[in-house]
């Protein structure tokens, strides 16, 4: 079980995406696991064939337990469990042997038992399993098909983790990092212009938004500004090697989350802005991997065009800053000595105080004014 | 393509991008994306599915005259004709 999150301590397992027999590749989509942040496919670091699955469809178990053996290639005896991810740097549970089920009844909490075709089943009819009592009428208590379809949808929605969550990471957010705010009002009007002349004559399908711009324009003031970019743990703040900003997105409904861009100053803004576009659908499908959630290495968040003046962040730990772009609107502003109307937005930063001062801080927002400035350089 | 036909296009776009929203709800001359609470992104791509459907251009020049459900209605039965 990866850890998705400094806060995760545990995951379910939903689905399996291969079987056992199967040959699996470092990329590929092996299971998918349902944490607070939703429901995250889990992908496989090593080559090989997946041997036998260590954990049961449905099972809530701690990070760092093995989740299925891979043999890998020319390995004769299967010895050992290979860990899908090793974030964790233990285990927690280090015995990879299943262990039998406890005799019903079961203890209550998160763990229950219940097949694959009813947990199938449930899934559709939006049922949480957990909240049908402590047994089912399976063998070992396990929920059955028969008890699913007797059941009626909770109303419980899976916003309700995902607020956990947000809870959370918030709360120690605040807690820990002690956060300045910098504001710095910026003249949009150039990469207006610039987009609308890149996509005057481009298919829907190949246009670009200002929040491509955002991210690249950040992405590059973050190669001088790196001490904004990176993770504060508890040996203190790390730099991060690659620029991967976080592209915070709404979930209709309520929540949020922020999946990584990765390597964004080295894209070009049609890159960014396929990423964009693929992130976006996914994370809104409730799709999306595993290491997309903790490779992000600073926060970019964006009020969108029906939104508010400016936006105060909360750090998402252990990063070290997030950046607020507000909704671009027209404002009388002072160009070349001569009052003009120009779109304009407040770009904001949070930063953690720990890592960085003001000075820098401001330095850095300037830095990202400048890049907007020159939309055809980014 | 009809009017009826678009019409049912752009439900069917619209559903798929705000399933939590029921057409019989909204007001068809306010602001669709207000209505649909649909962000530039959201938008960019219901335009991109309704181009591709209808093999036409939608420049971005007229998204001005995409503002309402009703709006997009008239823009496209106009391309269509």
């Amino acid at each position: 079980m990866p850890s998705l999150g400094a806060d995760m301590e545990a995951g379910t397992l939903i689905e399996w995406l291969k079987e056992p027999g199967d040959a699996v590749a470092s990329g590929d989509l092996l299971a998918v696991v349902e944490t607070q942040k939703g429901a995250i496919e889990v992908e496989v670091f090593e080559a090989g064939t997946l041997e036998e699955y260590l954990v049961e469809i449905g099972k809530k178990v701690p990070v760092g337990t093995p989740l299925a053996m891979i043999r890998v290639e020319g390995e004769v005896v299967v010895e050992r469990a290979v860990e899908v991810k090793a974030a964790a740097p233990e285990p927690t549970t280090p015995d990879p042997v299943p262990t039998a089920p406890a005799p019903a009844p079961h203890p209550k909490g998160d763990r229950i038992r219940i097949t694959p075709a009813a947990l199938r089943l449930a899934q559709r009819k939006g049922i949480d399993p957990r909240k049908l009592g402590d047994i089912g009428t399976g063998p070992d208590g396990a929920f059955t098909l028969a008890d699913i379809e007797g059941a009626t949808p909770s109303p419980a929605s899976p916003l309700d983790g995902m607020r956990t969550a947000i809870a959370a990471a918030m709360t120690r957010s605040k807690a820990e990092i002690p956060h300045y705010y910098l504001a710095h009002a910026v003249d949009l009007s150039t990469a207006q212009a610039f987009v609308e002349q890149v996509n005057a004559n481009r298919a829907p399908d190949q246009r670009l938004l200002l929040g491509a711009l955002y991210l690249k324009a950040v992405a590059k003031a973050l190669r001088k500004y790196s001490e904004f970019n990176g993770y504060f743990t508890s040996g203190g703040f790390q730099p991060a090697s690659a620029i991967n900003p976080g592209m915070a997105i709404t979930l209709r409904g309520g929540g949020l989350v922020a999946p990584a861009i990765l390597d964004a100053d080295s894209h070009t803004l049609d890159d960014l802005m396929a990423s964009m576009r693929d992130l976006a659908g996914r994370v809104r499908a409730g799709r999306f991997r595993a290491t997309e959630l903790s490779d992000a290495t600073i926060t970019v968040s964006s009020l969108g065009e029906r939104g508010v003046d400016q936006l105060f962040g909360v750090i998402y730990p252990p990063q070290v800053a997030i950046i607020g772009i507000g909704t671009p609107r027209q404002r009388p502003f002072v160009v070349n000595g001569a009052v003009k109307p120009r779109l304009t937005t407040t770009l904001t930063l949070a930063a953690d105080h720990r890592v960085s001062d003001g000075h820098r801080g401001a330095l850095f927002l300037r830095a990202i004014d400048k890049h907007l400035q020159k939309p055809e350089k980014l | 393509m009809t009017q009826t036909d678009i019409e049912a296009l752009l439900k069917a776009e619209l559903h798929l991008i705000a399933p939590d929203i029921e057409i019989e709800d909204v007001d068809r001359d306010e602001d669709l994306r207000e209505e649909f609470d649909i962000d530039s992104l959201d938008f960019l791509n219901l335009v991109t599915a309704l181009g591709k459907a209808l093999n036409t251009p939608m420049p971005e020049a007229d998204y001005a005259k995409m503002g309402t459900f009703n709006e997009i209605i008239a823009y496209l039965t106009q391309k269509a004709a």
